[in-house]
């Protein structure tokens, strides 16, 4: 695009958006653009219902060739919405698109208050100190960036799977990092899904096995990224493979060596089972674990505890795969793009102590109830209680750690569902009688209301209102020796005691504990509750506010199987359109160096967080890689000579935008609302 | 380590021998009270469901005489409210004036007529916060001459130490009784009644519903193999101990079980004359021999 005009006097048009009421019902918008009109420089000002829009943007292009205008300012929303939109408008009426500027009066503004003197006030003076500022823009050129084409996928659940699956069926390399000894993730747990009671086990494992065996899929299980660096199109990851002390490429997963274990019985509390089983030290996690390679425990093995064990399971091994001295070791890859799919942690019964968990024996997380029912369970599917018996009456209480102000606001979405698809499994499994404890029944989704109704009809209780307390204190004979779950039917307005063998405690889901860790490592952002933030809930669900890096599954939001997967596939094809387009545009507010004025003092070498400076020793002077700056302006600060500048925040920008903001005000809002210019 | 102390009507009334069990606990553990300068009623009672900006001026008062005090002599000492209604409606003053400006103005205003500027330092505590948290476990069990072996104690906060705020001990589950008396030696029976509504003044006006709350708490103790229950609370001490006769008579049972404070308990613990302590005012009497300590020994 030639040079147009930028270096001629400033002819600003300016713009500000009705955003429909968003705006336009706080911020009195005709005031605005009459004040606009008011100001130097402004060549044309308006008001318009949708800038957004084509026809919105119509008016930026027609306006800048009929009025040869050569900056532009609109007001509108944030800048992370729709800067990109205005700036390509801007290049196509002629101009280059850093004579742009955007004043966010929808966030800033018409959102954060409701007096609407005070926002239209709030408005005029980010409009002047915009239109100060435009006035000092320059031409930029935007650069280029090669995207490297391999993926790495983190975290080998459903939703990993399915997106790590889907790209290297498209042909790309993928890297697929999972921090547990076996990728499968929640669902591998589960007995059957909901609403089509199919096994999940029968729909998952064929994908785990696609996964170890596709010639396109790095897998590496029990490892976890600890360093991530770089930028859109070239990361640089470090993972941790952490040692399983017995040799991935040996161990056939014969499991002889588990049956050789000097321990007889298992004495851990079995991570895959809940806890409901035991394991010895040198163990697989479930029969059709992803990959079939034991792994040894070294907090319970006796070899790792006293070096004096008879290694039976050495002696077993006819493969030599047993090897105690393994270390963990650093991997180091090259991706471009990275797609984050670590899932989500149950909520902890345990932080609502009224309801018995931890204390009644006979309460279980719904997590455990999975595996319960499940017929390569603990119990090969036989529902027998912890005391041994089988339950005659089961209660089932709904939203455990969701919609509660005490523990988590949210909806955890899934609940009602898998509590329902429970209470057939239980039925289908036991002579019980099911109770349901709910406070809505919520089954949006395809086929989902359908099977509420199929369950009404297989003699399950619903009562509706939300359980007081599961307690052992028994008013009744007939509550003697049993739980009794304490709730107000609010259906038929009374407080009832129903006695129960087993509560099963549907519990909701949360951001994994190490939520935010990974949020910083990877340099993206959580919402409040800890949930990784997408770029937009709309519009971009499973981009991040960093380019690049993308999101799916539950690590974004409870979520359940068909979702998980349909955004797996989303992010999939994110990353794949980066990939395929080859290169990205990077924004050019990076920093530079005026030469003339470094004195090569170092300062601002050790200060930049992305090492993007280095000092040219024949020139002594400082050197900015342009690809590793991310525009955050510290050496800007640091430099004692003044000689490191920024594009779009040179010093002139910032203090013409300072000075009108703080304009002296000749003109205050007088009583009619009416605005005078400033002389 | 001192006391601003807030007796309030209770201990003065139905509650004697909780005002004499704390008094000599803390004069045996050598902890200073120092009685609140000129107090008001708390502000509790019936008042807060009339007119909660008026009873929160009641109370409001109290904080500022005990700010006032703290500022001239009495600095860092907590002002302790035994008594656990006017805990809570203390607590209530303090919170509501703080998140909430309808109420701060008017308070704060009908403070500045009464000669009050209220900075809002005062911090309300509980006995039982202060003898587990500050005094510490260890140092009252060192001091026991009277191990408490044999006795199982049912312990019973009620409602209003523990909700809504949840300062010191959790809202459903507290365990910080259990904790003192079972280094006092006696053992806590684990019951799910801890917390739960002794029925507070419905004995007094719907006496039906507040029988069969007490009934509950009553049966299940003796169910569990308690032989006494500990309070905290002068309202739940009067209806878990009063009214046993009456819900013998009303439901058929057969209950009796002795209902004391929990300073009452520390005190016979520590050695103290069961006089001192207002033992003979309970109506259930507490049945156990008192063993020879050393002090007693001394006295002989």
């Amino acid at each position: 695009m030639p040079e147009t005009n930028g270096h001629d006097a400033p002819r600003v048009g300016f713009y500000v958006c009705h955003c429909g009421h968003n705006i336009a019902g706080i911020v009195d918008v005709a005031e605005v653009a009459r004040f606009a009109g008011t100001l130097p420089n402004v060549i044309v000002a308006r008001d318009y219902k949708y800038m957004c829009s084509d026809p919105g943007q119509e008016l930026i292009i027609t306006d800048i060739r009929e009025h040869r205008l050569n900056r532009i300012v609109v007001a509108s929303c944030s800048p992370l919405l729709h800067e990109h939109t205005f700036r390509v408008a801007t290049e196509k009426g002629g101009l280059n698109p850093f004579y742009f500027q955007m004043v966010n009066i929808r966030e800033d503004v018409s959102w954060v208050t409701e007096n609407h003197d005070a926002a239209t006030h709030k408005a005029l003076d980010l409009v002047r100190a915009a239109v100060r500022r435009v006035a000092h823009h320059r031409s930029l050129a935007t650069k280029h960036v090669r995207i490297h084409p391999d993926v790495l996928v983190v975290g080998a659940g459903i939703s990993g799977i399915h997106a790590a699956l889907t790209l290297a069926n498209a042909g790309k390399k993928v890297t697929l990092v999972e921090r547990e000894p076996t990728i499968g993730g929640h669902m591998a747990m589960f007995d059957k899904t909901f609403p089509t009671l199919d096994c999940a086990a029968c729909i998952l494992t064929p994908k785990m096995s696609a996964v170890k065996n596709h010639p396109n899929i790095t897998l590496w299980s029990y490892s976890e990224v600890s360093e991530v660096s770089g930028y859109v199109g070239s990361y640089t990851v470090k993972v941790k493979r952490k040692p399983r002390f017995v040799s991935e490429e040996l161990c056939v997963g014969c499991m002889e060596c588990i049956d050789a274990c000097v321990y007889k019985e298992g004495k851990t509390p079995d991570e895959f089972n809940q806890g409901l089983s035991k394991r010895k030290p040198v163990y697989i996690p479930f029969p059709q674990a992803t990959p079939q390679v034991v792994l040894i425990d070294p907090d319970t093995c006796i070899e790792f505890k006293s070096g004096r064990c008879k290694k039976t399971c050495v002696e077993k091994c006819d493969r030599n795969a047993i090897d105690f001295k393994q270390k963990e070791e650093i991997k180091e890859i090259q991706v471009g793009t990275i797609i984050l799919a670590t899932g989500f942690k149950t909520f902890d019964p345990k932080r609502i102590p009224y309801y018995g968990y931890g204390k009644y024996p006979n309460v279980y997380s719904s997590l455990e109830v999975e595996r319960l029912v499940n017929a390569s369970g603990p119990t090969g599917g036989d529902l027998v209680l912890r005391d041994g018996r089988h339950p005659k009456t089961v209660g089932i209480i709904h939203c455990v750690g969701s919609r509660d102000r005490n523990t988590n606001r949210w909806c955890s979405r899934t609940c009602c569902m898998y509590s329902l698809k429970l209470a057939h499994l239980l039925k289908e499994h036991s002579e019980a009688e099911v109770y349901n404890f709910y406070i809505d029944i919520r089954a949006a989704g395809k086929a989902y209301e359908e099977f509420y109704d199929k369950l009404l009809e297989e003699n399950i209780h619903f009562i509706r209102g939300r359980v007081a307390e599961v307690t052992d204190w028994s008013a009744r004979p007939e509550e003697e020796g049993k739980m009794i779950i304490r709730v107000e039917d609010t259906l038929i307005g009374v407080v009832r005691r129903v006695p129960v063998d087993m509560v099963v405690l549907a519990v909701g889901m949360e951001p994994q504990a190490d939520s935010q860790d990974v949020r910083r490592m990877f340099n993206i952002s959580c919402s409040t509750e800890g949930f990784f933030l997408e770029r937009h809930p709309k519009l971009a669900p499973v981009d991040t506010f960093t380019d690049g890096i993308f999101i799916a599954g539950a690590c974004q939001g409870p979520k359940d199987i068909p979702d998980s997967v349909a955004q797996a596939g989303a992010a999939a094809a994110q990353a794949l359109s980066l990939i395929d387009a080859g290169e990205v545009e990077l924004e050019p507010n990076t920093a530079y160096v005026v030469e003339e004025s470094c004195s090569g003092c170092k300062s601002c070498l050790n200060i930049c967080p992305y090492t993007a400076i280095t000092r040219d020793e024949t020139r002594q002077k400082a050197f900015i890689n342009e690809a590793l700056c991310k525009g955050c302006g510290t050496c800007v600060a640091t430099c004692p000579s003044g000689a490191i500048r920024q594009n779009l925040f040179e010093d002139e920008q910032i203090f013409s935008e300072i000075e009108g903001l703080l304009q002296e005000k000749e003109s205050v809002l007088t009583g009619g609302g009416a605005w005078r210019a400033p002389a | 380590m001192s006391y601003l102390y807030f007796p309030g009507c209770s201990l003065r009334s139905t509650g004697r021998p909780y005002e004499e069990s704390i008094l000599a606990v803390f004069r045996k553990l050598n902890i200073p009270l120092k009685e609140l300068d000129d107090w008001n009623c708390c502000g509790a009672t019936a008042y807060v469901s009339i007119d909660e900006n008026r009873a929160f001026t009641l109370a409001a008062r109290n904080l500022a005489i005990a700010e006032r005090m703290q500022n001239n002599g009495n600095a860092g000492e907590d002002l302790m409210a035994p008594c656990s209604a006017c805990y809570l409606v203390l607590e209530k003053t303090q919170h509501y004036m703080k998140t909430d400006e309808g109420v701060n103005t008017e308070v704060t205003a009908a403070l500045r007529r009464g000669g009050f500027d209220y900075k809002g330092t005062t911090k309300v505590r509980h006995p039982l916060d202060i003898l587990v948290n500050d005094i510490g476990i260890e140092r009252i069990a060192k001091a026991v001459v009277r191990p408490m072996k044999g006795m199982k104690v049912a312990c019973y906060y009620g409602c209003q130490v523990v909700r809504p705020f949840e300062t010191f001990d959790h809202a459903a589950y507290p365990t910080t009784m259990d904790r003192l008396v079972t280094a006092l030696g006696a053992t806590a029976i684990d019951w799910p009644m801890k917390a739960r509504c002794c029925g507070g003044s419905l004995t007094g006006t719907i006496q039906e519903a507040g029988l069969r709350l007490n009934r509950a708490l009553l049966k299940e103790a003796e169910k569990r193999g308690a032989n006494i229950i500990l309070t905290c609370c002068p309202l739940c001490q009067h209806n878990l101990e009063c009214y046993q006769k009456r819900i013998n008579r009303r439901f058929g049972e057969s209950i009796h079980i002795p209902v004391a404070y929990f300073t009452q308990f520390i005190g016979l613990a520590l050695g103290i004359p069961r006089k001192e302590l207002g033992i003979q005012r309970l109506f259930i009497p507490l049945k156990f021999a008192d063993p020879p300590t050393k002090e007693a020994h001394a006295h002989a």
